[in-house]
């Protein structure tokens, strides 16, 4: 329990960081936050590295959702950040 | 080497943070993205020194598949398609978020086994909720880019879908307790048949939404694929996801509320209130009446003698512009009248187009410096001193009813006051109602003139005449 109300704790206080950061953010980048933070949300790759990484409590079954959820993740942080950054590039062009 | 693992978690948290911040301003926006994807190598390369990581062949092999046809997908996409884009990359990650959790379900299974791990009932929670966020926004996801498509329209059995909805979540809620209190580690089927029950709750809860509300759903959506990864988190004990995932649940939590309010409406009207035009639409024999005969109607010829001698233009780009893909004929106008001594400015209503910011997106493209780009407060006092305003596949947002009739079902939410400038342009396929299925007062107004086409088609006529000119 205790290890769970220190996570709610770090969730709240990132939820506030989160809204003053982004708050700040002109609608004109609007598009491209969308798509920046699809290219974040992929950091649950990490959790699916940890699924597929073959350590001897995993299944054949876990290994197998492990790996998909990889491929998933990572579509979304390649196509996410490039995307992003195709963007970008025409914003900074002027 | 788990201390230094979690620092490096730590260090990609706070560089993620940086990288959003730097889109604060376009300047600083590359270096920003480049920095967040830093990040993300940071935090992969602490993933893969964790002492659960073993073999490496499945974590290339997924790399692999996914790396390529992200990079596919990110090549091809037209900048007019970003919403689908966007909806879909939301979909990708709730799904990879619901997968997350299976594993860790299946693994605690193998771990109990060897004594290693006990149910807590903080576990089985964030278990379910991982379950049931990702699932909802991998299917509404789905449903969503449908709508955006064009595939899915408007649903008439609204309430149908509702009372689906209020079935799944009884059944979850149920199921959910079960699995907590008495079946814990042994509710294979039982995890799998909750799986089933979120999947349809994604869609239900999305197929009622009308077409028009998609800018609001695809947010949200984009909000629920950072809490899935923060709920997966929870689940795996990991700070690093739960903060990251957070960030993007805000991010998304913002751009949502800024929907709503562009549109006047609060997000339960919008989730639950049925479509738009379902409310409050006029059928075609009323639209017909409501223009017939005082719609003064126009052409290119006389649009181009009429920008050749104005000061000032203001383009106002809708979602009609997108469909066109007009954005680089509407560039080239604006330059040569540039050259002709004109002021050109570019109206952006919050809700212009299918999502936040996506017409901005489309006009950068077309290198309109976006300094041009103004917002809605900024440009509404200028309207005024505006010789002419080109409507181009915009309706709803430029309906002065919205401003001044009480009885008008959009009464209340903000607009451009197109209707202030000396003439106003607008260019459209025909006299059809917008998203909200009612008439726009703006067409039959004395100073609006109406050029029917398709606006790329219109656009370039305008620019012909102009250099015949």
């Amino acid at each position: 329990m205790e290890m769970f109300i220190m996570s709610l704790t770090i969730f709240v206080l990132a939820i506030f960081v989160g809204v003053e950061v982004i708050n700040k953010v002109p609608p004109t980048l609007h598009t491209p936050l969308m798509s920046g933070t699809n290219a974040i949300s992929g950091i649950v790759v990490v959790g699916a590295i940890i699924s597929s990484g073959g350590s001897d409590h995993t299944t054949v079954l876990s290994t197998v959702l492990g790996v998909i959820a990889i491929a998933l993740a990572t579509i979304n942080i390649v196509a996410g950040y490039l995307v992003t950054d195709r963007m970008l590039n025409m914003f900074k062009r002027k | 080497m788990d201390v230094l693992i979690n620092l490096g978690y730590l260090v990609a948290a706070v560089l993620f943070i940086l990288g959003v911040k730097g889109l604060t301003s376009p300047k600083t926006a590359v270096n920003g993205n480049k920095m967040s994807a830093s990040a993300m190598l940071i935090a992969i390369i602490a993933a893969l020194l964790d002492s659960n990581v073993i073999t490496y062949e499945y974590i290339l092999l997924g790399v692999l598949i996914g790396g390529a046809i992200g990079a596919y997908a990110a090549k091809k996409v037209a900048m007019t398609d970003m919403p689908e884009m966007v909806a879909t990359l939301n979909g990708i990650g709730g799904g990879a978020s619901l997968l997350v959790a299976a594993a860790n379900y299946l693994e605690s299974q193998k771990l109990a086994e060897m004594g290693n791990f006990a149910v807590t009932y903080d576990w089985s929670v964030a278990v379910i909720l991982s379950i049931l966020i990702g699932a909802v926004t991998l299917t509404g996801s789905f449903v969503a880019v449908g709508k955006l498509k064009g595939k899915i329209g408007d649903s008439s059995k609204v309430k149908l879908y509702k009372a689906i909805v209020k079935l799944c979540f009884l059944t979850l809620i149920a199921g959910a307790a079960y699995f907590a209190t008495v079946s814990q580690l042994n509710s294979d089927l039982l995890i799998l048949g909750l799986i089933v029950v979120c999947l349809i709750l994604g869609v239900c809860l999305v197929m009622p939404i009308g077409g028009a509300d998609m800018p609001v759903v695809v947010s949200l959506l984009n909000s629920y694929s950072g809490l899935a990864g923060a709920a997966a988190g929870f689940v795996l004990g990991n700070n690093g996801l739960i903060v990251v995932g957070s960030l993007v649940g805000a991010s998304g939590i913002i751009l949502t509320s800024i929907m709503c309010k562009a549109m006047n409406r609060s997000l339960t009207n919008v989730l639950f209130g049925g479509s738009m035009s379902e409310q409050s639409g006029v059928s075609k024999s009323e639209n017909d009446a409501f223009y017939e005969g005082k719609v003064k109607f126009s052409n290119a010829d006389e649009l181009a003698m009429l920008l050749d001698s104005a000061q000032k233009v203001v383009f106002v780009p809708g979602y009609g512009l997108a469909v066109a893909q007009a954005q680089h004929a509407t560039r080239e106008l604006a330059s040569m009248l540039e050259k002709n001594g004109a002021e050109v400015k570019y109206a952006i209503h919050p809700v212009a187009g299918r999502m936040p910011g996506h017409m901005n997106v489309l006009l950068a493209e077309a290198e309109v410096p976006y300094d041009q780009l103004v917002e809605m407060d900024t440009i509404n006092p200028e309207f005024s001193q505006t010789d002419v305003a080109i409507v181009l596949g915009a309706n709803d947002v430029v309906n002065p009813g919205a401003a001044e009739d009480p009885n008008s079902p959009i009464f209340g939410m903000p607009i451009l006051n197109v209707h202030n400038a000396k003439t106003v342009v607008v260019v459209k396929r025909g006299l059809s109602p917008g998203f909200a299925g009612i008439p726009n007062e703006l067409f039959i107004r004395d100073n609006a003139l109406m050029v029917t086409g398709d606006a790329k088609q219109v656009l370039q006529d305008t620019i012909g005449a102009l250099k015949d000119l």
